[in-house]
């Protein structure tokens, strides 16, 4: 590892651990004035998260789609796209797991989740790749077509199991069929965790290694870095970024596809309650870096997890969490500003003249 | 015409520019200058891109702090630190580039500069004082109407009244005409010129458009490399004099070891190129060129005629809208595998923004052309750093890269190494068709010694190297023909031996013959 690296992410930690602190802080201000003692709450934030088995599982458990979304965010981001379709591409890849594992029918276990994975992963993948496209051949700013897209795919959703794919049998909730239960996937056999946070934790290290390992890796940086670099040393732009585009997609889709198999085992309106979304903070939180996105992604699954006891402990409003979130995200947004201003972590500044 | 208004102002002020030094860097952009200006009097200044005008003005306006010598006003050694300094002296500038706010009216943007605005406007006491100032100036604009309802000409007069407002009597003009229609230059410069003429204003108007100061001053100074290279009364100046003043005479060739230029196989062939600017107007038209190989062909221009957009075109970086593109007879697509196969190795200019990835390392940067070839891939996908790295210290060795090693970051170093870094990369092995543009801009001597010996070793190799430079010593140094690009197309074609410097300067500003 060479020394710019390692300042680099020396860099990182410290600029994040203090927007952390500093978020913290200014949601002690809203529950005190809230009539509520702050270090009780973040007491119970951390009861909520990690301190017991069940609320760890619960964590992790939310943990494992903000892994898959946040690469939707932060593969693109590599090759300098600001994708934010996340939310969208999980959809569809949840809608399209639902029509696979129902045309799969009895299929055997391993190649049926298999096949239901790719569903997902093609069907996030095309979504956003599209995303990609757009920009490439139509000029079309890429997070602006992301985000509609977000709108489009939701709507999409409620579309098909209002009607053509709907379950008439589930009165109480409206949702599409369900996927054969032989096709669902259970927890893991040390953790009451399911295994779509294997498939996270994978994707995310197979990812990190490609993008910091490989040729294509090189190739999306020097085009995220410059370019007109790119351009220069003749990378296949259009087809890098849509490639970008299309991972990013399908491993959203992929988290979808495991929100099918393992916890709802059909598609409904809970699959869209914004893992696409915190998975754009846990993307900017882990600054586009694969490996560190798991880290973060258990961080942001804590805050999720410990919701409901806050709220009840506390009677605190519903979107206590929420609050925690966004300004989470706000913070480390302006804290972004900070990266190359703090002199201890330039080289440049080591220099003598 | 009617005799212009009085404008109530205190006489322009004399200034004086003595032994004015900058340096950035190791480059010196002003080197000890001096002149003086008159009051009431319309001064042009003279000379080439990057020859040290936009430096001088700086300094005078307080943009830049100068490194040495002074300047005095009525006589006073006055020390000028900020631009707003500068106007509570009466120094004003008129940028090249307007700087209006376009949804505004004339007189909103009249009284947006002003450097005192209360919070709450009182905009009829602000209309009558406007009116009454209207009614004062040479020339007359409707002050209800938007600025961008406005022709360019009419824009330039408000960025004038503008200034005039604020009291400035003495005027800095950057190009003022660039953007403007001849009939509406001369109106303008015409008025700028009654103004002068009776002393109520004096005016610096930085230009190397010869024919408006030839028209329109009174006295010429002219910088060369940030040098003062001659001045005079433009009454008793020709043209070939200013010509040579901005150029220099006719350079002693100092040939280094050339080879006689060979008649080799078209390696570039451009036809009927067209390219449009950023901007979507055209930049590049219906231009033609052929490069051979064991030749450098050297394309003089002022900047701004088409040359970067040429430079961007065989670089991938911009689309080509006409005509073909041919290397070594083959339809050239700008693609990697192409590049590689027919060696076509660019050094553009900027080269940080444009030929290097910031973020990366100088061993990076080293590999762009090559990471995907062994050995610093397996297989074309497995990267393997270490001999990225190995090859990167070798190159560094060979190229005398100052650096803190293969791992520092790019950014760390200096202009000239950042250059001598993609040099590196770009001739590591060879080039068959080598396009360099402005590739000594602000170096030091020897750099600029070091990289002409470098594109001279690729010619005489056998390479076919095209130079796109604005300093027309480096052309008539390095080059075996040189073309004039003006207006995106080539107007003038000469060889090493019939060269004449004072022909060439006469193309580069043809437009305005």
């Amino acid at each position: 590892m060479n020394s710019s690296g390692l300042l680099s992410s020396a860099e990182a930690v410290t600029i994040n651990v203090a927007a952390f602190a500093f978020t913290m802080a200014i949601f002690g201000v809203y529950v005190a004035a809230l009539g509520h003692n702050p270090v009780d709450v973040y007491y119970v934030l951390y009861l909520g998260s990690f301190a017991r088995q069940i609320s760890i599982e619960s964590t992790l458990t939310n943990a494992a789609p903000l892994m898959l979304t946040a690469l939707c965010t932060a593969i693109p981001a590599r090759a300098g796209l600001l994708v934010i379709g996340g939310e969208g591409a999980l959809v569809v890849g949840g809608v399209a797991t639902v029509l696979a594992g129902v045309a799969l029918g009895d299929a055997p276990f391993l190649p049926g989740v298999a096949m239901m994975c790719l569903a997902g992963a093609l069907a996030g993948g095309t979504w956003i790749g599209l995303v990609g496209a757009l920009r490439q051949y139509r000029g079309v700013n890429e997070t602006i077509s992301s985000l509609l897209l977000n709108y489009i795919a939701i709507a999409l959703m409620y579309h098909l199991i209002t009607g053509p794919i709907r379950d008439w049998e589930r009165v109480l909730k409206t949702s599409s069929w369900s996927i054969p239960e032989s096709l669902r996937v259970g927890e893991m056999e040390f953790i009451g965790v399911h295994w779509g946070l294997a498939a996270g934790v994978s994707v995310c290290l197979i990812l990190y290694v490609i993008m910091r390992r490989t040729t294509f890796g090189f190739g999306v940086d020097i085009l995220g870095g410059n370019p007109r670099a790119a351009q220069m040393a003749g990378l296949p732009i259009n087809r890098m970024v849509i490639l970008c585009c299309f991972i990013g997609g399908a491993m959203a889709g992929i988290g979808g596809a495991f929100e099918v198999m393992a916890v709802h085992g059909f598609a409904s309106e809970s699959l869209a309650v914004g893992f696409g979304y915190a998975g754009i903070l846990v993307a900017f939180l882990s600054r586009q870096n694969p490996a560190a996105i798991i880290v973060l992604a258990i961080l942001l699954g804590g805050i999720t997890a410990s919701g409901g006891l806050l709220q009840r402990r506390f009677d605190l409003p519903d979107a206590t969490t929420q609050v925690l979130q966004g300004l989470l995200f706000m913070v480390v947004l302006a804290s972004n500003a900070a990266y190359g201003r703090l002199s201890v972590f330039q080289p440049a500044s080591w220099r003598t003249a | 015409m009617t005799d212009l208004p009085n404008l109530d102002f205190p006489p322009p002020p004399e200034v004086e520019i003595w032994k004015l030094t900058k340096h950035f860097g190791a480059f010196t952009a002003l080197d000890d200058v001096s002149f003086k200006i008159d009051p009431g009097s319309f001064h042009a200044l003279l000379g080439e891109n990057g020859a040290g005008k936009s430096t001088l003005v700086k300094c005078l306006m307080g943009s830049y702090r100068a490194d040495g010598g002074s300047i005095l006003i009525d006589g006073k050694e006055t020390v000028i630190t900020s631009p707003r300094q500068a106007q509570q002296q009466g120094l004003g500038m008129v940028y090249q580039h307007f700087t209006l706010i376009p949804s505004m009216t004339v007189a909103e943007n009249l009284i947006l500069g002003e450097p005192d605005l209360p919070q709450v406007m009182n905009w009829a006491k602000a209309r009558a004082s406007l009116t009454a100032f209207m009614a004062k100036m040479p020339f007359k604009l409707d002050l209800d109407r938007l600025v961008s309802s406005l022709s360019a000409g009419e824009k330039q007069k408000l960025e004038i009244l503008k200034q005039l407002r604020l009291g400035s009597r003495f005027l800095i003009l950057d190009e003022p005409t660039s953007v403007l229609t001849p009939d509406e230059a001369d109106q303008i410069l015409g008025l700028m010129r009654r103004l002068t003429d009776e002393k109520r204003i004096s005016v610096v108007l930085i230009s190397h458009k010869l024919r408006e100061v030839e028209s329109y001053a009174d006295e010429v100074t002219v910088l060369r490399q940030g040098k003062h290279a001659g001045q005079g009364r433009v009454a008793e100046l020709n043209r070939s004099d200013m010509v040579r003043m901005m150029v220099g005479d006719e350079p002693s060739t100092t040939s280094s070891t050339r080879d006689t230029a060979g008649n080799g196989a078209v390696v570039l062939a451009l036809q009927g190129l067209g390219v449009e600017n950023d901007k979507g107007l055209p930049a590049v038209r219906s231009l033609d060129l052929a490069v051979r190989s064991g030749e450098i062909v050297g394309i003089a221009g002022i900047s701004g005629n088409g040359q970067t957009e040429l430079v961007e075109v065989l670089a991938g970086q911009r689309a080509l809208l006409a005509g073909a593109l041919e290397v070594s007879g083959k339809p050239y697509y700008r693609t990697r595998s192409e590049m590689r196969t027919h060696r076509v190795k660019l050094l553009p200019e900027a080269p940080l923004q444009n030929a290097c990835v910031r973020g990366m390392s100088v061993a990076e940067n080293l590999s762009l052309r090559l990471y995907d070839e062994p050995p610093m891939s397996l297989a074309g996908f497995w990267l393997n750093r270490a001999a990225m790295r190995d090859r990167a210290s070798k190159l560094i060795g060979q190229f005398r890269i100052k650096t803190q090693g293969p791992d520092a970051p790019i950014e760390t170093l200096s202009g000239g190494n950042v250059q001598r870094t993609v040099l590196a990369r770009e001739l590591a092995d060879g080039a068959a068709l080598l396009i360099v543009q402005n590739p000594c801009f602000g170096l030091d001597l020897k750099a600029v010694a070091e990289i002409r010996q470098r594109i001279l070793d690729t010619r005489n190799a056998g390479g076919a190297v095209l130079l796109l430079s604005e300093d027309l010593d480096e052309i008539m140094e390095l080059s075996d023909r040189i073309l004039v690009m003006s207006e995106g197309q080539i107007v003038y074609e000469t060889t090493r031996a019939a060269a004449k410097v004072q022909d060439i300067g006469h193309h580069m500003a043809k437009r305005d013959i």
